[in-house]
C-alpha cells in the first residue's frame, strides 16, 4: 500500500511583483491593450522572467465600462498570447484573477503567474453602466446609479450613529493627503469637498472617475525567493458575498468582508498594514469595524481607491501596493482588501507576509 | 501623433428575461396593484419577494400579501435624476419596508426635499397609470400620514388565490442604453486616419519583425507595442475565401446580391491577412491566390470591395504563411 497524504502540502505563494499606471480621467489616445502594456513590461522586467517564462496568466476587466466588445481579448495582445497560452479572464476585479491565479499555483500546474487588470470608464458613463450589473428584475430597471446606492449605505451608518459627515469628511481628506505621496494617483493633497451629490455623499466621498491597469506577478516557494529579495507571502486569501438583494442586507456591516479575513487568518495576529478598497468614504467605516482596525493599523497609505478608481483594477491594486510595501521592507504584515457589487456586495480579503529581517 | 478620433456609440439592447413562479407572482400582483412577499420557514417575510431562501438557499414558494404602506429605513436625496430613473423632478432614493414585512425594497419616494424625507417616515406606493407587470408598476412611493397599515388596494379579498392570477406575467423585456464617446486608440487611429487617404498603413513589430494590417497597437506573439509604420498594398492576394448565400440583413448592405465571396486578403507587404468582400468576377471565379485591389466608392472611408487585377495568381508559397 502506498501512502497518500490526506491532507495537502500547500505551497507558499508571493506576490513579486506589482505595477501600475498613472490613473487619469481620460486616456483617448490609448486603447486598452496601449493603456496596459507599460504596466505588463514593468512587471516583467522587475523580475527579469519573459512572456515565455509565466506559467498562467490571468485578467480581471468589463467590456461594459468603455462599450467596446472583446476588449480582454484585444488585451491579451499585450502579453504575446499567440502561440496560445494557458490564460483565463474573469469579468470581475483583477483582485479576483489573483485568486484564481493562487489557486492555478496551489495546484503545482504553474510556478508563475501574470495577473492583470485595466478599466477604461471614460467613454462611457460609469455611474450607469453599473446600473447593469443589478438584479435585472427588481432592480437594474430603476436605473440606480452607484453613487446612490452609496448614499443609502451611508445614510444608514449616520442613522445608526457609526459616522457622520464631518467624519466621513476626515476620511476624504486623509486619503488624498496620503495619496501625495502616491505618484499614480488621480486626486491628490487638497481637494474641495464639494456639492452633495447623492445626499449625503459630496464630491469628495466619492472615487475619481478614470481609466488605469495594473499587473502583479506571482510565484510560488524557492522561485519566488529567486525574483524577489523580499516575497510578499500569501498567508491566506478568501471571497465571500452578501445576499444579492440590498433590502436583505444589513449595509451598516459586512459579513462577507469579516468572514474572509477570518478564513485569510486575518485575526491571527495583528497588521501593520491596511489597503482597504473602498471607493466611498462610508465604506471605509464599514471595512474598519468588519475587519477589527484600530488607529495602531496604517490604513491606505496609498490613498486607496479615493485617490484612484480604475474600476476592475482598483482592488488588484490594493494587493499590490500592500505587498509592494513589504517588498521596500515598510510591512512586515499586511492586510488587502478587494470588493466588487454595490453597497460592498463582494469581498475579497488577503494576508501578506514579508520574511523576518 | 496623429489626431485622437472620437465618435459616439450608442449600445442598446431589450433583455427579455423570463420569470420564476415567485417573481412571476409578484409582478403580476403589482400589475393589479397588490404587492406579495414570500415567507421564508423561520417566519420572516421577504418583500420583494425571492426564489430562494437568502440565508438557507432553500426553496421557497409561500406567498402572503404585505400593505401597500411601509417605513422607510434608510433614504438619500437625489439632486439630479439621470435617464431611467423613476422620477424626472429630484426626490429621495429609498429602502422602504412594507408593513407586513421583514426585508426592504428599493425606490424612489417623491417629496418636495430633503428636508421632507427621514428615516422612519411613512409612505405608500403611487401607482402607475397604466401597469404592465413591472417593478416600475409602483411609479414610487409617497409621503403618507396615517399611522396604520392602509387597506390592502383596491381588490382586497379577491387575491387571497393569488398564485392563480389570470394572465400571470411570465416575463419581462427590460431596455438597456448605455451611451459611449468611443475612441479607437492611437494604432487605429493611426490606420483609419490613413485609410481616409485610401492607403493602408500597418505597423511593424520591433521583434519579429511583421508587419499587422489592421494594427492594433501590440504585436500578439511578441507582446511588445508596434510602432514603425508601414505602408502596405494597395494590391493583395486572395489567402482564403468562403461563399455567403444569407442576404445581409444591415441596410447598408441591402445592395449587395446572394452569393457573394467573402475573403481573406493579404495585402502586398502585410503578415496577417485581413478581410473584404470580392466583386468584379462570378462567385464561382473566385480562388485563392487571386491577385486583388481595392475598389472605392465617392466618400467612403474604407473600401467597398476588392476585385482582380488581371495578374497571374501568386504562388502558394508566397501566403502559405498566412493562411
Amino acid at each position: 500500500m502506498c501512502d497518500i497524504p490526506l491532507v495537502p502540502v500547500m505551497r507558499d505563494i508571493a506576490l513579486v511583483a506589482f505595477a501600475q499606471t498613472d490613473h487619469r480621467r481620460t486616456s483617448d489616445e490609448h486603447s486598452e491593450v496601449e493603456m496596459l502594456m507599460p504596466v505588463l513590461h514593468d512587471v516583467l522586467a522587475q523580475t527579469g522572467l519573459k512572456t515565455a517564462d509565466i506559467g498562467f496568466t490571468c485578467s480581471g476587466s468589463s467590456d461594459y465600462l468603455a462599450g467596446r466588445a472583446f476588449s480582454f481579448t484585444l488585451a491579451l495582445d499585450g502579453v504575446g498570447a499567440w502561440p496560445p497560452i494557458p490564460e483565463s479572464h474573469v469579468e470581475m476585479d483583477g483582485a479576483w484573477a489573483l485568486y484564481e491565479a493562487w489557486t492555478k499555483l496551489l495546484t503545482g500546474d504553474a510556478d508563475t503567474a501574470l495577473v492583470y487588470a485595466y478599466g477604461k470608464s471614460s467613454p462611457g458613463s460609469v455611474r450607469d453602466v453599473l446600473t447593469r450589473q443589478l438584479d435585472p428584475y427588481y432592480v437594474a430597471p430603476l436605473w440606480p446609479d452607484s453613487i446612490a446606492l452609496a448614499a443609502l449605505q451611508a445614510q444608514a451608518l449616520i442613522d445608526a450613529g457609526h459616522t457622520d459627515e464631518p467624519a466621513l469628511a476626515g476620511v476624504a481628506a486623509r486619503s488624498r493627503r496620503d495619496a501625495v505621496g502616491n505618484s499614480h494617483a488621480q486626486l491628490r493633497g487638497s481637494v474641495p469637498h464639494g456639492d452633495y451629490l447623492v445626499r449625503p455623499l459630496r464630491t469628495g466621498d466619492c472615487p475619481p472617475i478614470g481609466d488605469g491597469a495594473a499587473a502583479v506577478i506571482l510565484a510560488a516557494g524557492d522561485r519566488a525567493r529567486e525574483l524577489c529579495e523580499r516575497p510578499a507571502w500569501i498567508r491566506g486569501i478568501d471571497h465571500r458575498i452578501e445576499a444579492h438583494a440590498l433590502g436583505v442586507r444589513d449595509l451598516t456591516d459586512s459579513p462577507s468582508t469579516r468572514l474572509a479575513a477570518e478564513k485569510a487568518g486575518a485575526f491571527e495576529r495583528l497588521v501593520d498594514t491596511a489597503e482597504l478598497h473602498a471607493p466611498f468614504t462610508s465604506q471605509e467605516v464599514v471595512l474598519r469595524k468588519a475587519l477589527r482596525l484600530d488607529d495602531s493599523v496604517r490604513v491606505n497609505p496609498s490613498g486607496g481607491a479615493l485617490a484612484a478608481n480604475p474600476i476592475m483594477a482598483a482592488g488588484l491594486i490594493r494587493i499590490g501596493e500592500a505587498a509592494a510595501r513589504i517588498h521596500r521592507g515598510e510591512s512586515d504584515r499586511a492586510l488587502a482588501h478587494a470588493t466588487s457589487g454595490p453597497c460592498l456586495q463582494q469581498n475579497l480579503v488577503a494576508v501578506l507576509e514579508g520574511d523576518p529581517r | 501623433m496623429p489626431e485622437v478620433l472620437k465618435a459616439p456609440l450608442t449600445v442598446e439592447f431589450p433583455f427579455t428575461r423570463s420569470l420564476g413562479p415567485v417573481q412571476s407572482a409578484f409582478l403580476t400582483g403589482l400589475r393589479e396593484r397588490v404587492v406579495l412577499g414570500v415567507r421564508t420557514r423561520d417566519g420572516r417575510t421577504l418583500v420583494p419577494p425571492v426564489e430562494y431562501d437568502p440565508v438557507t438557499a432553500e426553496e421557497i414558494r409561500d406567498l402572503v400579501q404585505v400593505a401597500a404602506t411601509g417605513t422607510v429605513t434608510t433614504w438619500a436625496w437625489n439632486h439630479a435624476p439621470r435617464r431611467g430613473q423613476p422620477l424626472g423632478a429630484p426626490f429621495a432614493w429609498a429602502l422602504i419596508r412594507l408593513d407586513g414585512a421583514d426585508t426592504a425594497l428599493l425606490h424612489a419616494v417623491d417629496a418636495p426635499g430633503p428636508d421632507a424625507v427621514h428615516t422612519g417616515m411613512r409612505v405608500r406606493v403611487r401607482w402607475a397609470e397604466e401597469r404592465t407587470g413591472a417593478i416600475t408598476d409602483i411609479a414610487c412611493f409617497e409621503p403618507y400620514d396615517g399611522d396604520d397599515p392602509a387597506e390592502p388596494a383596491g381588490h382586497s379579498g379577491e387575491f387571497s388565490n393569488f398564485e392563480n392570477f389570470e394572465d400571470p406575467v411570465t416575463g419581462i423585456v427590460a431596455p438597456a442604453r448605455l451611451d459611449y464617446t468611443y475612441s479607437p486608440g492611437r494604432a487605429q487611429s493611426a490606420y483609419i486616419s490613413a485609410l481616409s487617404e485610401h492607403r493602408n498603413v500597418g505597423e511593424r513589430c520591433p521583434t519579429c519583425r511583421k508587419v499587422y494590417v489592421p494594427p492594433r497597437g501590440a504585436c500578439p506573439t511578441c507582446g511588445v507595442a508596434t510602432l514603425e509604420q508601414v505602408e502596405v498594398g494597395p494590391r493583395g492576394t486572395v489567402t482564403t475565401f468562403c461563399i455567403v448565400n444569407i442576404k445581409a440583413a444591415h441596410t447598408a448592405n441591402l445592395d449587395i446580391d446572394v452569393p457573394y465571396v467573402y475573403a481573406h486578403i493579404a495585402l502586398d507587404g502585410a503578415d496577417l491577412a485581413l478581410h473584404g468582400r470580392i466583386g468584379g468576377i462570378p462567385y464561382d471565379q473566385v480562388r485563392m491566390g487571386l491577385r486583388v485591389e481595392p475598389v472605392w466608392t465617392e466618400g467612403a472611408r474604407f473600401p467597398d470591395h476588392y476585385r482582380p487585377t488581371g495578374e497571374a495568381d501568386a504562388d502558394y508559397d508566397t501566403y502559405r504563411e498566412l493562411l
